[in-house]
């Protein structure tokens, strides 16, 4: 998993200067005393909701497939991200945890985007367990549990009030939770919970528009930085018709090569996870996208699994003109098996 | 034949190496006067375009609450949607002198809204943000200040060029403890709230919500002050024109005769044309680099103090260096040929239409003619006429500066002919045939140093016209602040509890308390302030109205009328008799105030009234009557006792000299210019007298054939430049006047919105009369002591010359 935590270690380089740490900024350097991820540990509910301050880099990342009553497709994005700024635990004002928050909307026809910046220690972003509730401003994600939750976000042009129910317990990536990303040995701390059903109302200007659908978390954190030689990669999450669900991911290198890896989920939940090479995505057209050509339609395929599926953009000026740039959105997916997904993009520069 | 003719042309320059430094200089002058007064406007230009994206300036609103907003309401507005960041300001006493703090959350604050931080040397742009935001945290600083403060027991700084003098900003947390603050200061609204976000009322009920300081004000204001940098600069551009139109003149004038040689060797009328306009292109060209590069010294010199100026009148950040563009340096040589063209179009035209075999009669388009000065006369009714219309009607500040401009320029024009008219009275006067020369002489010199004298006459008139606003300014302002800071101590407390904790400390050791209480409001649809004021003796005896009704503060004190500031009156029109409306009470305007240096409406009314109706407004505010000997301890006892930061106490006397000494820079730029503007046209008279030096002796030699020694005509041409110097001095003072006058009642009302008083300063006229009668004095020396060292062959040859 190290393309998704050094692109999200980069969307916090997005933080505004004055706010960026002398470590962080160096994504080539080492966690100095930051905590590292050790395999054996076992993930705990809900105590591992919770942030882990120890550790530089840290999300609570949610995505969700819906549709409005005539099955149009949207979507919609609603992160938040922590990174310790430095390795000392200053409480209130000098604490060195910084939060951001990304939110989305997506709809065939428009694609909005905004982001919002937090200290934390001052009760402004943060996240409790139990009950459980992540918040940065007024976007929040919040509930009895994690597994019951209600989603706001709202800026001056969009909003979105979406409840989320998952039936199924949450699924932990890699070994047991501990995801292997490299041979140097780097990893993250790692689970999903791929199995939330949808309900709420996305909002566009005075436009109130009920939605249903499916909703994808990730949770992960690590002190990991980034390598060299990554150029980008390609991230796919995706509800299979038939239940599964599949994470995949294509990491780009500088010589043109790409390191990939997935997890295929059962209906039920069961993961198995697939080293490099057992996943394989290949763009088939690129659109003209904030100045530059970004893949929108791919193919992709899990040879093992029967997959082998085209995998096409909902939108395809879904891009985060944030403060930090990247491609994200709703996909459909068609081939040996149908449905819906997530799909982003970084490093098309 | 090109080049000899080139050759004989450029030889003239040989001959006479003092006149290509007297137009050489002249041009260079000009240009850098004119590009100086551009670097300066585009500089301070460019900082408000940064001061827009600055700190506060794309604020939406300004949220306020007495004793600072709380933490809690901050967060709870941010976690309601407002995208609202906290503004925490205050001052530290340091070793080395005060310093203004502003702390700031760089996380809510919008990227670029803080000034680049110099590099931190870590090499890869990292910006040092932990070190910002943890203890000991870092204080943002111009190098000045860091400078000034270095050594002085602060945060470690980092040195910020954007940064206005004697403030560092800091992150907020750092900022609280310094200033031993626990609230976050004032919030700033950054922009519409989200969908569905309640009102900021409903979630945090005890704010006052106040657009931020209006900015389009401070872009009217300093609109106003470089529309008056750039008449000064093409004032004083004009000025040295006249140089430089004396020197061409001149060279013209000498090389007639080779002119009239090549023609007759038969160089064409094209030609001679071109080469002599090529000649003019490269010595302006020349010219012009040294006059840019003048500019830009001169430019960098003055712009600390138009920096100062714009912060202290307008609170308007410039910073202190110079950056300039090519198009300025592209623009400063254009004006240089420009202005060439100009000086020397009617040089070339004559030279054109020179008849081939004619003599060359230097003194030919010098002879007065009266159709000339009648045309003249004409022009300047006309410019008198523009300049009255522009007045009657049309408001603004452009009507403004076309009715000075107007008046300017008919002034100049009608020079000419009124000192003809002088010079005609004063010839009657004359006894004995010696004097009546000296008079027909002193009128036939009248064209050829017109011109000069004209830039003369400008140059004393912006100096009497500009001294006198500057100095009325000053002594209305320093009696006003005489006036208005009536109490010797001003106190602003956190809170009314403690205000009232204050107020029985301090009863026992002073002799007056004065509450001063005000609230936020709507005054004739503009965001201006309702004070309540004491009713005290302090106020009754010295408070400075500039209309008054009768019975004024028993009125006021008494609650059955109110007071508004000069702004609101002529804003509205609200004079004694007239009402305004104060949250549905028609209240009777008994009189007006000065209010120098607010920009907003204000109304004072009486305490108790404003306690009625006002119930809720903060009374945390307050000002001391003491004896001035015990001031400085007292406000220590405050400060010590009730633990409050060094700025919430002042005293008198150290805000009267903040304030003039803020007022006192204002000024700097504006009298270096005229000292400028004078010292270039003394420049201007010495050229003109060079030039028509010349050609003046065919009449002087037939005088000195007459009797008169060479002495005794040097010494009458020194009398004749005094004379003339004076006369135009005395034609310069009701100019000046008018000038003065504009400024004042019509530029300061259109720009400001108040009217000052008029002062008359004759003893700074004297200064001016002497000093322009050394200006003369001196240009005439040279030539003079030239004219009494011409051997008497030379005279003589006159009359053997064919001229």
């Amino acid at each position: 998993m190290n393309a998704r935590i050094t692109r999200r270690a980069l969307l916090l380089s997005a933080l505004p200067a004055a706010a960026q740490a002398q470590g962080f900024a160096g994504l080539g350097q080492g966690g100095d005393a930051f905590a590292e991820p050790q395999r054996g540990d076992s993930l705990v509910f809900p105590r591992d909701h919770a942030p882990h301050p120890g550790f530089r880099i840290e999300w609570w990342y949610l995505t969700a497939n819906l549709a409005d009553p005539d099955g149009t497709p949207m979507g919609l994005q609603w992160t938040l991200f922590r990174s310790a700024l430095g390795t000392a635990q200053g409480a209130d004002w000098a604490t060195p945890q910084a939060w951001l928050g990304h939110a989305a909307i997506t709809t065939p026809e428009r694609h909005l985007a905004a982001e919002r910046l937090a200290r934390g220690g001052i009760g402004q972003a943060g996240v409790t367990a139990a009950p459980f509730d992540a918040w940065i401003d007024h976007w929040r994600m919040s509930g009895p549990s994690l597994s019951q939750v209600r989603l706001r976000a709202a800026t001056p042009d969009f909003a979105y009030d979406v409840a989320l129910v998952a039936d199924r317990p949450f699924v932990p990536q890699g070994d047991a939770g501990y995801s292997v990303k490299s041979a140097g040995g780097q990893a993250s701390h790692y689970y999903s919970q791929p199995f939330y059903a949808a309900r709420g109302t996305l909002s566009l200007g005075e436009r109130n528009i009920p939605v249903t659908g499916r909703a994808w978390l990730d949770r992960e954190w690590s002190s990991t930085p980034l390598a060299e030689t990554q150029t980008g990669w390609d991230w796919f999450s995706l509800h299979l018709s038939g239940g599964a669900k599949v994470m995949g991911f294509r990491l780009r290198e500088r010589d043109g090569s790409a390191f990939t890896s997935a997890t295929w989920i059962a209906p039920d939940g069961t993961p198995t996870p697939y080293g490099d090479g057992a996943f394989r995505a290949e763009p088939l057209e690129t659109a003209r996208v904030a100045g530059r050509d970004v893949p929108v339609g791919w193919r992709v395929r899990l040879p093992d699994r029967g997959l082998d599926a085209r995998v096409r953009a909902v939108n395809d000026a879904a891009w985060m003109d944030l403060g930090f740039a990247y491609w994200e959105g709703p996909v459909g997916v068609e081939g040996s098996h149908d449905g819906t997904g997530y799909l982003e993009m970084t490093g098309y520069e | 034949m090109t080049r000899a003719a080139l050759r004989a042309l450029l030889s003239h320059w040989m001959r006479a190496p003092f006149q290509l430094v007297t137009l050489m200089a002249g041009l260079a002058i000009a240009t850098a006067l004119w590009s100086g007064v551009q670097a300066i406007n585009a500089e301070a230009r460019k900082s408000y375009d940064r001061a827009a994206t600055g700190i506060g300036a794309s604020a939406d609103s300004v949220l306020t609450a007495e004793g600072g907003v709380p933490h809690a309401v901050w967060i709870a507005l941010r976690r309601a949607g407002w995208p609202v960041t906290p503004i925490l300001e205050g001052q530290v006493d340091t070793a080395a002198g005060p310093l203004r703090l502003v702390g700031v959350d760089p996380f809510t604050l919008p990227a670029g809204e803080l000034p680049a931080m110099a590099e931190d040397g870590t090499g890869d742009g990292a910006a040092p943000a932990l070190a910002f935001i943890t203890p000991p945290g870092q204080l943002l600083v111009a190098p000045a200040t860091a400078a000034t403060l270095a050594g002085a027991d602060l945060p470690p700084m980092v040195e910020a060029p954007g940064m206005p003098p004697g403030t560092a900003y800091a992150d907020i947390g750092i900022a609280q403890s310094l200033l031993g603050r626990d609230d976050v200061g004032r919030l700033l609204v950054l922009g519409p709230p989200p969908l569905g976000a309640a009102p900021i009322a409903d979630i945090a009920p005890g704010l006052s919500q106040a657009r931020p300081e209006a900015q389009a004000d401070l872009g009217r204001l300093t609109d106003s002050f470089h529309l008056n940098l750039t008449a000064f600069g093409l004032l004083s551009f004009a000025v040295g024109l006249f140089i430089v139109r004396g020197a061409i003149g001149l060279a013209f004038e000498q090389r007639r005769q080779m002119f009239r040689t090549l023609r007759a060797l038969g160089l064409s009328r094209a030609r001679l044309l071109a080469l002599l306009t090529a000649e003019l292109m490269i010595l302006s060209l020349a010219a012009g680099t040294l006059g840019v590069a003048l500019g830009w010294l001169m430019a960098s010199l003055l712009i600390p103090d138009v920096a100062a100026t714009l912060r202290g009148l307008y609170g308007a950040d410039v910073a202190g260096g110079l950056t300039l563009a090519p198009s300025w340096w592209l623009s400063g040589l254009a004006i240089a040929v420009l202005g060439t063209g100009v000086a020397a179009a009617a040089s070339l035209w004559r030279t054109a239409t020179m008849p081939l075999l004619a003599p060359a009669q230097p003194r030919a388009w010098a002879r007065a003619s009266e159709g000339a000065l009648r045309l003249q006369g004409a022009a300047a009714l006309a410019c008198l006429a523009v300049a009255g219309i522009a007045w009657g009607a049309f408001d603004g500040l452009v009507a403004g500066f076309v009715l000075l401009g107007g008046l300017l320029i008919a002034a100049a024009l009608a020079l000419p002919v009124l000192l003809h008219v002088v010079l005609a009275g004063l010839a009657r006067t004359a006894i004995g045939p010696r004097s009546e020369w000296f008079w027909a002489d002193t009128r036939q010199q009248l064209p050829g140093l017109s011109l000069a004298l004209m830039a003369l006459l400008l140059a004393l008139a912006t100096n009497i016209g500009v001294g006198t606003m500057v100095s009325s300014f000053r002594l209305t302002f320093t009696g006003w602040l005489d006036q208005r800071l009536a109490a010797e101590l001003y106190v602003r407390a956190d809170s009314d509890a403690q205000a009232a904790r204050i107020r029985s400390f301090v009863a026992p050791r002073t002799d007056a308390i004065l509450p001063i209480r005000s609230v936020e409001a709507d005054l004739a649809g503009i965001g201006g302030e309702i004070v309540g004021v004491a009713d005290h003796p302090t106020y009754f005896d010295r408070w400075p109205l500039v209309a008054a009704g009768p019975d004024v503060w028993r009125r006021v004190g008494a609650g059955a009328a109110v007071l508004v500031n000069e702004q609101f009156a002529r804003r509205t029109g609200t004079w004694p008799g007239g009402t305004v409306d104060l949250a549905g009470w028609q209240a009777p305007v008994a009189g007006v105030y000065s209010d120098y240096g607010n920009p907003r409406p204000q109304v004072m009314i009486g305490l108790d009234r404003f306690a009625a109706m006002f119930p809720e407004a903060p009374d945390s505010q307050f000002g001391l009557r003491l004896d001035p000997g015990g001031v400085a301890a007292l406000r220590r006892a405050i400060l010590d006792r009730f633990d409050l930061p060094a700025d919430r106490v002042t005293d008198q006397a150290s805000v009267k000299q903040l304030s003039l000494s803020v007022f006192d820079r204002t000024f700097t730029v504006t009298s270096a210019l005229n000292v400028l503007t004078l010292a270039v046209s003394g420049l201007a008279i010495l050229t003109s007298l060079l030039t028509i030096a010349t050609m003046r002796r065919p009449q002087l030699a037939p005088v000195w054939a007459l009797g008169l020694t060479r002495r005794r005509l040097a010494r009458l041409e020194v009398l004749r430049a005094l004379l003339l110097a004076l006369l135009t001095f005395v034609a310069a003072i009701p100019v000046g006047l008018a000038l003065a006058w504009i400024l004042l009642a019509v530029i300061n009302v259109e720009a400001f919105g108040w009217r000052l008083p008029m002062h008359l300063f004759p003893t700074d006229w004297l200064r001016l009369l002497a000093l322009s009668a050394l200006a003369a004095a001196l240009a005439a020396a040279i030539p003079a002591r030239r004219l009494a060292r011409t051997p008497p062959a030379d005279l003589l040859k006159v009359f053997a010359h064919e001229r």
